[in-house]
């Protein structure tokens, strides 16, 4: 068959192929996302602030974070952001989905609906719902509350309400997301499950504690994995609503990615920064394994 | 295995049947109905705003009594959204590009070839899905400095050329490609890489499609890194030109409004368009990803 003084094996041509094909993603994940990765370890422990040289400072910057209030405020806020959204999310994304699943009149258009927030450019919403959320006359949210008599908040202005104002945009972009997954799920149940439930003279309530629920688990833990990350992750929508991006009043809407934003990009203490990138980094980690081993034994 | 990613279509919803007065279903599509018309309120109010003169933006009516183009004309000749709009496409062109021909590429030399050090690269590229954005921006800034990129395209694009996320994605969509067709290519003398472009992909389409919609729509909203690569006004993207203009005319709501719809409602149009291909990427990358 072949005319080459020395063949190439088939699986050394294969090799070759595939090297060929991989050469500049490989090239590129090493030197985009493993060499900075190693980068943010190092710099972690270094005091570098863009100027003077890196010195090596050991845990320094660790137990700087340890001792900063408006670290753990941001911390906190961060873990609110999680707490309440991802279960808030959650109940709201399943029971549209639940009931949309059900409905056949305009389906695609209601799905439409709920889904098109999802598209939208997140820093550009957050300046929206700013205007929403603004005092009368300007805000349209307190307009309409005063209309049906309830007294007026402030929103954004509140050292209180302003962080679960934040949250609800981002549950709101969200959502769209969350609903088409469930759908999915839904969709994916064999209809004969739910025949035999009816045989069986389960009702509407049985049904969907002991088949629809139960089978949905694996849909329902990818979007807890998925839905928490977000959170932990949450930026645009702080860093354009609250005052010049502060995330403020009073830190109170502060996430730690803004925290993280502020030290590196407006004072520049970039080993500082990085080490709370490494904290972050560590957090995620272990909430997503906690998720998945919490999976696991139920 | 691709099978599963159309799973929406694999039971038609449910209660079908002729249609027949239901009560309780009617009131349930209601409610849907009007939880749908609130979730789309802000964009209303967003899109509303920006045909209104000044005076009538604290007006609840969503058609304005005297629509105007004023503030798009105000926009567009005294701030540099239309560069802006432009970098963004180019910017979430370019890379939706990138990502798809490496992503594609990587994810079927994973799936197709048999070589050493497979797996290796295989669970390297999956492992990097476990780093945040953020861990990664400080060591990107520097890179960019040292580098020169800094206030540049380039500078904006480099992180997110190549995905692994899109990578796997693809992998997964490869196993349904049957290899006996990929022999006869061989037979047919093709070379691999023709193999790949001219009988592979053809075969992908529908997860190259759901990949590109995806990677335009990331990079098109896309917020925390070209916020900090790009200080020059010139090279903002689109959400960082809205947020530094907002910034400055702070209480002129109708500007705002007109940029943020400048910024959404063109994407917004096309992804309408696209619904059915973007409901079945979200399923398809979700439930394998």
């Amino acid at each position: 068959m072949t005319i080459l003084a020395r063949p190439i094996s088939l699986g050394t041509r294969q090799a070759l192929w595939a090297w060929a094909f991989l050469a500049v993603p490989v090239v590129f994940f090493v030197v985009i996302r493993f060499w900075p990765t190693l980068h943010a370890f190092y710099l972690a422990f270094t005091d570098w602030n863009l100027v003077a040289q890196p010195n090596f400072i050991g845990f320094a910057n660790f137990v700087r974070a340890w001792n900063d209030p408006v670290f753990w405020v941001a911390f906190a806020n961060t873990f609110l952001y999680l707490a309440l959204g991802v279960p808030i999310s959650l109940l709201v994304a399943f029971a549209v989905a639940y009931y949309l699943d059900q409905v056949r009149f305009l389906h695609g258009f209601i799905r439409a609906l709920y889904f098109l927030p999802f598209l939208t450019t997140a820093a550009a919403m957050g300046w929206v719902w700013k205007w929403l959320y603004q005092p009368p006359p300007v805000g349209i949210i307190n307009m309409i509350l005063g209309a049906v008599g309830i007294a007026q908040q402030p929103f954004l202005r509140s050292t209180s309400q302003a962080l679960p104002s934040v949250l609800v945009v981002a549950i709101w972009a969200g959502l769209g997301f969350q609903i088409v997954i469930f759908l999915a799920g839904l969709r994916a149940i064999p209809e004969t499950y739910y025949e035999a439930a009816k045989i069986d003279g389960a009702t509407r309530w049985q049904t969907l504690w002991r088949i629809t629920i139960p089978l949905l688990r694996p849909t329902l833990i990818f979007l807890v994995v998925i839905g928490s990350i977000g959170f932990l992750r949450i930026f645009d929508q702080v860093f354009n609503m609250t005052t010049e991006g502060d995330g403020g009043p009073l830190n109170s809407t502060k996430p730690i990615v803004l925290y993280i934003y502020q030290s590196a990009f407006r004072s520049f203490q970039m080993g500082y920064a990085a080490a709370v990138t490494v904290v972050l980094f560590l957090v995620m980690l272990v909430i997503t394994a906690i998720q998945l081993r919490l999976a696991r034994v139920k | 295995m691709s099978g599963d990613a159309f799973v929406l279509e694999r039971r038609p919803a449910r209660s079908g049947g002729r249609w027949r007065f239901d009560p309780r279903l009617t009131l349930i599509w209601t409610v849907l109905l009007l939880g749908g018309v609130v979730m789309v309120t802000p964009i209303a109010f967003m899109v509303s705003a920006s045909f209104k003169y000044p005076h009538e933006i604290f007006d609840l009516r969503l058609i304005p009594l005297e629509p105007t183009l004023e503030n798009y004309t105000h926009i567009l000749s005294t701030s540099r959204f239309a560069t802006w709009f432009l970098n963004s496409l180019a910017i979430s062109t370019v890379t939706t590009i990138s990502v798809v021909f490496f992503d594609s590429l990587v994810g079927y030399a994973l799936c197709k070839f048999r070589f050493r050090g497979r797996m290796v690269v295989f669970v390297a590229i999956l492992s990097t899905l476990m780093i945040p954005t953020e861990m990664l921006v400080i060591p990107w800034y520097v890179m960019s400095r040292n580098f020169g990129w800094l206030n540049s395209y380039w500078g904006i694009m480099f992180p997110g050329m190549i995905t692994a996320f899109g990578a796997f994605l693809m992998k997964q969509f490869f196993e349904s490609v049957p290899d006996e067709l990929l022999d006869a290519a061989r037979i047919d003398g093709l070379n691999e890489f023709q193999i790949w472009w001219h009988v592979a992909m053809p075969l992908v389409t529908p997860a190259l499609s759901a990949l590109a919609i995806f990677t335009f729509l990331s990079n098109w909203t896309a917020f925390l890194w070209p916020l900090i690569v790009a200080n020059d006004r010139a090279l903002f993207t689109l959400p960082v030109g809205l947020a530094s203009f907002a910034g400055e005319v702070l209480t002129e709501w109708e500007l705002i409004m007109t940029g943020a719809s400048i910024a959404t409602v063109p994407a917004l149009l096309v992804f309408l368009v696209l619904q059915k291909y973007i409901v079945r990427g979200v399923v398809l990358s979700g439930l394998k990803g």
